[in-house]
């Protein structure tokens, strides 16, 4: 992009969201290296799937609107509203993938509330699906 | 100096982007268990989706746009399907 023309006013709002951005999507996969159980470990990444890719597909927006020049270009925001409508649905799949899995082997990774109640039938075998 | 700062904004995020992907790939790479590899591989799908957003914005041109909405819905799919399969044991049934 010709960038040596471009006002401040587009450009450091820009500079700043890309900046937290990025820098929210390092932290999110940092987290998601460093936690110690899988169920910390599945929180991490959604910082950056919310505010990192809000942050870099604003600045997209203001960019590419200030290099179309006439008009606002707000095509950004399909990806926006995808990422935050599918990030809680993938993490609540992997989430009961992880229990389901966890219960059924016993293993000592499961958390102490999932632990303690009664056998229960699996979360699964409760859906109307399955039959 | 603006567009310098900006420059400098866009190099910063590619570089950070780039490591957050290595990073989601170590998590994948390494495990320990299946759980985890699937949501490494998802958040590997977000930094690279990311990535292409800001070379996009770098390049000037709006064809990294599509690419990055074809990487956004590939991710969710693949991971819906991998969590599934952790479920079930097969993915259609």
């Amino acid at each position: 992009m010709q960038l040596d023309a471009i006002p401040a006013i587009f450009a450091l709002p820009a500079a700043v969201l890309v900046v937290i951005g990025s820098t929210l999507a390092l932290l999110g996969t940092l987290g998601l290296v460093r936690l110690k159980s899988f169920y910390d470990r599945l929180h991490a990444p959604t910082l950056g799937t919310s505010w990192g890719a809000a942050g870099i597909l604003l600045a997209s927006m203001i960019l590419f609107s200030w290099q179309q020049g006439d008009r606002v270009i707000l095509h950004e925001l399909v990806i926006g509203i995808f990422i935050m409508v599918t990030t809680p649905v993938t993490l609540m799949l992997l989430g009961r993938a992880a229990l389901h899995r966890d219960r059924a082997e016993g293993s000592a990774e499961l958390p102490l509330a999932a632990r303690s109640r009664p056998e229960t039938p699996e979360p699964v075998a409760s859906d109307p699906e399955t039959t | 100096m603006t567009a310098m700062i900006l420059d400098y904004a866009l190099v910063y995020a590619q570089l950070v982007l780039g490591v957050a992907a290595c990073l989601a790939g170590w998590r994948t790479i390494v495990g320990p268990r299946a759980q985890d590899r699937v949501l490494g591989l998802d958040t590997l799908y977000v930094s690279c989706m990311l990535l292409l957003v800001v070379t996009g914005i770098r390049m000037g041109t709006p064809f990294f746009f599509e690419g990055a909405m074809v990487i956004g819905i590939l991710g969710f799919v693949a991971t819906v399907a991998l969590a599934k399969f952790l479920i079930r044991g097969e993915v259609i049934e």
